[in-house]
């Protein structure tokens, strides 16, 4: 464990912590949804952080199809691991918010489909991860793949403003009151820096699984 | 690394042309709801067959009587579609507010529906001063 990358989880999980006080007691209650719209706090951090996350995925496997330096692969397999607990956060978080104002736990609308589509996509290429041993063939199979599932990504944003949908579109600053900005704004970051902790362990741990793998 | 390049030319033209089947087609053939104007423009074959229609819900057309609510929605076209459902609106559920509803069209013009959402908007709005939050959802209600 390195230093930098306790002081990054501590720092995020301070500022979740206060972040998340403060959209709980201290913003206001939204007007038509009451209080069951404070989850927005924890929910739209965590949509933004997972699709940087395989994002991130993405740019390590442009990385390895191009250079096959090693460091991408760790990318890839630490930034896929940590996107899918956010992305399964996302899915619950966002079917305990849908319930109580759309009426539903789910609905196949595009917002909700291509998330679970983003999800499940990520998922296979973890499960291909692990079938195949030879850590060369392994990472060009995984690093394509996620070229792939990444296409979905920009999608998944963007399917809201393009096609009919239950999902609502995107906030901004002036369709979001100012007194629920800041602690969401703090969040974003929160999430984002404990996302870096868990990026920057994985990334270790794939690097000593590789040396053995390499060393064998 | 020389001949890597035609594989990756060839990977990004068969992503390129996997998303545009995955997703061109999406947006004309599959659409999560119908607006009332197309839906009343597809009458003929939208008629009996399970479908969402999402709209506006007219205000001062709610009416409620027993477990059964009719309302109109509406769309930016002026288009109206009278629905009739037995679910249990969501808390949410008021005139003005977007609506999608799954079910079926009538022969005569009406739309039966088994579910109702309720679609909440990109607005997040803070009680105006002196304002006591009308916030609809309380623990426990339904």
């Amino acid at each position: 464990m390195r230093r930098w990358e306790i002081w990054v989880g501590l720092l995020g999980l301070g500022m979740l912590v206060f972040g998340s006080y403060y959209g709980l007691m201290v913003a206001p209650r939204e007007v038509y949804m009451g209080d069951v719209q404070r989850i927005m706090y924890v929910h739209v951090p965590t949509a933004w952080n997972t699709l940087l996350c395989f994002t991130a995925s993405f740019v390590g496997a442009v990385g390895w199809l191009l250079t096959r330096s090693w460091k991408w692969d760790y990318l890839i397999e630490s930034t896929i691991i940590t996107g899918l607990v956010t992305g399964s956060l996302l899915a619950v978080q966002g079917a305990i918010w849908a319930k109580p104002t759309w009426g539903v736990w789910w609905t196949w609308d595009p917002r909700l489909t291509s998330v679970a589509v983003m999800v499940l996509s990520f998922l296979g290429i973890l499960a291909l991860r692990s079938f195949v041993d030879d850590p060369v063939k392994r990472a060009t199979w995984s690093a394509t793949a996620t070229v792939l599932a990444w296409v979905n990504i920009p999608f998944v944003y963007l399917c809201v403003r393009w096609m009919a949908s239950l999902h609502q579109t995107q906030s901004t600053p002036k369709t979001v009151d100012p007194a629920m900005v800041f602690p969401l704004r703090l969040n974003a970051f929160a999430v984002l820096f404990v996302v870096i902790f868990f990026v920057a362990t994985g990334w270790r741990i794939a690097r000593e699984q590789r040396k053995r793998e390499l060393a064998e | 690394m020389k001949s890597k390049l035609p594989a990756i030319l060839v990977g990004g033209a068969v992503v390129g042309v996997l998303g545009f089947l995955t997703f061109g087609s999406l947006g004309d053939n599959l659409v999560y709801y119908w607006t009332p104007a197309k839906l009343q423009a597809a009458a003929a074959s939208a008629t009996g067959a399970t479908v969402r229609l999402g709209g506006l819900v007219k205000p001062g057309s709610v009416v409620t009587a027993g477990t059964v609510t009719t309302f109109i929605v509406t769309d930016p076209t002026g288009a109206a579609v009278p629905v009739r459902t037995e679910s249990i609106p969501p808390a949410m559920f008021r005139e003005g507010i977007g609506v999608v509803v799954e079910g079926t069209l009538g022969p005569d013009g009406t739309f039966v529906s088994q579910r109702l959402m309720v679609k909440h908007d990109e607005n997040y709005t803070a009680p105006a001063a002196g304002q006591a939050p009308t916030g609809s959802f309380e623990p426990g209600q339904e």
